[in-house]
């Protein structure tokens, strides 16, 4: 028997890929999300219909985008539509069964800051931005989030809401009329963290092989409840290590 | 209508005006924006839905006085270095920011083409952008009472958009992704259109983006005038040039040098081969 072995950035891809199911309508962000997509894609999921918020409906790239428009997106989608139609018209009635975000740090109720770290007047690190994350939040039927795990991605409370995650705890989305589930899943390099049903807060349903509860609650910057149904990651599968591998040109 | 790059952002943009370079990913006017930057003009309040490289390059080149926007990165790289600095040390000089959601710039273009005062869309619920922008308001659906959010109009002084083709007449062919080029165009006073060719003859294609030549106020042609972005069907996208940029960004002396020799060079009237401009 052949040993697999694979690094920790590796099974949480993959783990996200898993996440997606064939046929959904992914709206899909650039970086970790693009690549388990592609993976989703290529292995379980051949007719996962992938959207990229330039605008293209269906892409299905033969190699991963370093940008969310290159022209690879626009070359093999099913039709390519102006940046108001694919938010007015695809994205906002809740046509998109998930999207799928990274985000810079994320808090126990799951909502997002992809804006600033410190005091926004007075930022120590100015991010990015929203883009299309706080409609995708909304609006998609359900999120999932990919990012690796430490105290300072993962916070007691965010430094900006960027995108809503479930606000303060029950009830919130619903009040705010946010049409989504919001985040179902947020999949990291060392497990998974769901929603409690009911406080809505993010327990750890998941960890990945060799990664033991105390290392993830460790990395976390609230006191991690860990689920009593806590199950073990399956291992990467050696295709869909292939896969990966190639994708991402480190096979 | 047909005007050399040089002359026509001489003519069309002014010192303090709101100017909008858009162009999602695909065909962003970088010439343009460079053009800008060797006139030296001070004051700008630059929009665009996604400013990456070349808005780092004229906020850290002291342009603008404000951005208006939605996501400001190097789009699968990283940060905006300049951008960052000015936000978070006012170097060159100070930057005002007003920071939407795409969504909610997509339809302030959208209310701007349409000659409404404000769109309205459901959005920005429950987020902090609403607190920090008092351009988001929320408005009750006069028929349901749902709460919804309001964006006021977008109507800059002069969108510069670049594209495939032109016809003498000013006809615009614009293809590929299309991002917010067409709204942002439909909505301003001036629109400066650069293009990788100007023909004799526009052969119609159905499905084509075409602005017509009457909305547009002049044409520069500006062959790999969208470099390191990309042209469909003339160039691609050059991934490594926007790789590259993060390390001339990233530091205030490897910027200024990069931006003497910009200002260095000659006009960019003269074409340029594609995926040479950084």
């Amino acid at each position: 028997m052949t040993t697999v072995t694979w690094t920790a950035d590796e099974i949480m891809t993959v783990t996200a890929a898993r996440s997606l199911r064939d046929r959904m309508a992914c709206f899909v962000g650039i970086g970790l999300p693009s690549t388990a997509a592609n993976v989703a894609r290529r292995t379980h999921a051949p007719g996962l219909w992938m959207i990229y918020e330039s605008g293209t409906l269906g892409a299905v790239p033969d190699h991963l985008p370093l940008s969310i428009g290159d022209g690879i997106l626009a070359e093999t989608a099913d039709t390519v539509v102006s940046v108001p139609e694919v938010f007015n018209y695809w994205l906002q009635p809740g046509r998109i069964d998930v999207g799928f975000l990274g985000a810079a740090q994320i808090d126990r109720y799951a909502n997002i800051n992809t804006t600033v770290i410190g005091d926004y007047d007075a930022p120590k690190v100015r991010l990015p931005g929203a883009g299309g994350a706080p409609e995708i939040a909304a609006s998609c039927r359900e999120v999932v989030v990919i990012m690796r795990q430490s105290t300072r991605a993962f916070v007691d409370r965010v430094d900006f809401v960027t995108s809503v995650g479930h606000g303060a705890g029950p009830g919130d989305r619903e009040r705010l009329g946010l049409t989504g589930a919001g985040p179902t899943r947020v999949i990291t390099d060392l497990g998974v963290m769901e929603p409690h049903p009911e406080t809505r807060e993010l327990v750890l349903t998941g960890v990945h092989p060799g990664v033991d509860t105390a290392a993830v609650r460790e990395a976390t910057g609230w006191d991690l409840k860990v689920s009593e149904d806590l199950v073990r990651t399956p291992e990467p599968t050696t295709e869909e290590l292939a896969v990966l591998r190639e994708l991402t040109g480190s096979a | 209508m047909i005007v050399p790059l040089d002359e026509a952002v001489r003519e069309l943009v002014h010192d303090g005006d709101t100017v909008a370079l858009e162009g999602f990913t695909h065909l962003i006017p970088v010439a343009a924006g460079h053009e800008i930057i060797r006139q030296g003009l001070r004051d700008l309040t630059l929009v665009r839905m996604t400013p990456d490289i070349v808005y780092d390059q004229l906020i850290g080149a002291g342009c603008a006085a404000k951005l208006v926007f939605s996501w400001g990165g190097n789009p699968g790289v990283g940060s905006l270095h300049r951008f960052r600095d000015a936000v978070t040390s006012s170097w060159p000089v100070p930057l005002e920011i007003e920071e939407h959601s795409h969504a909610g710039m997509a339809n302030r273009y959208v209310a701007g083409a349409s000659g409404l005062p404000f769109a309205v869309l459901r959005g920005y619920s429950g987020t902090d952008l609403v607190a920090h922008n008092p351009n988001i308001k929320s408005i009750a659906c006069p028929f349901t009472g749902q709460e919804l959010a309001a964006v006021p109009a977008l109507n800059p002084d002069v969108t510069i958009v670049h594209a495939q083709r032109a016809d003498a007449d000013g006809n615009v062919q614009l293809w590929g992704i299309t991002g917010i080029q067409k709204e942002a165009a439909l909505a301003a006073e001036r629109v400066l259109v650069t293009v990788e060719e100007v023909v004799d003859t526009l052969d119609p294609v159905p499905g084509q983006v075409i602005l017509p030549g009457r909305v547009v106020t002049a044409v520069s042609p500006v062959p790999g005038g969208a470099a390191p972005s990309y042209a469909h069907g003339y160039y691609e996208r050059d991934n490594d040039a926007y790789k590259a940029w993060d390390a001339i960004g990233r530091d205030r002396a490897a910027f200024t040098a990069w931006l003497e020799r910009l200002t260095g060079e000659a006009s960019s009237t003269s074409p340029q081969p594609a995926g040479r401009a950084l």
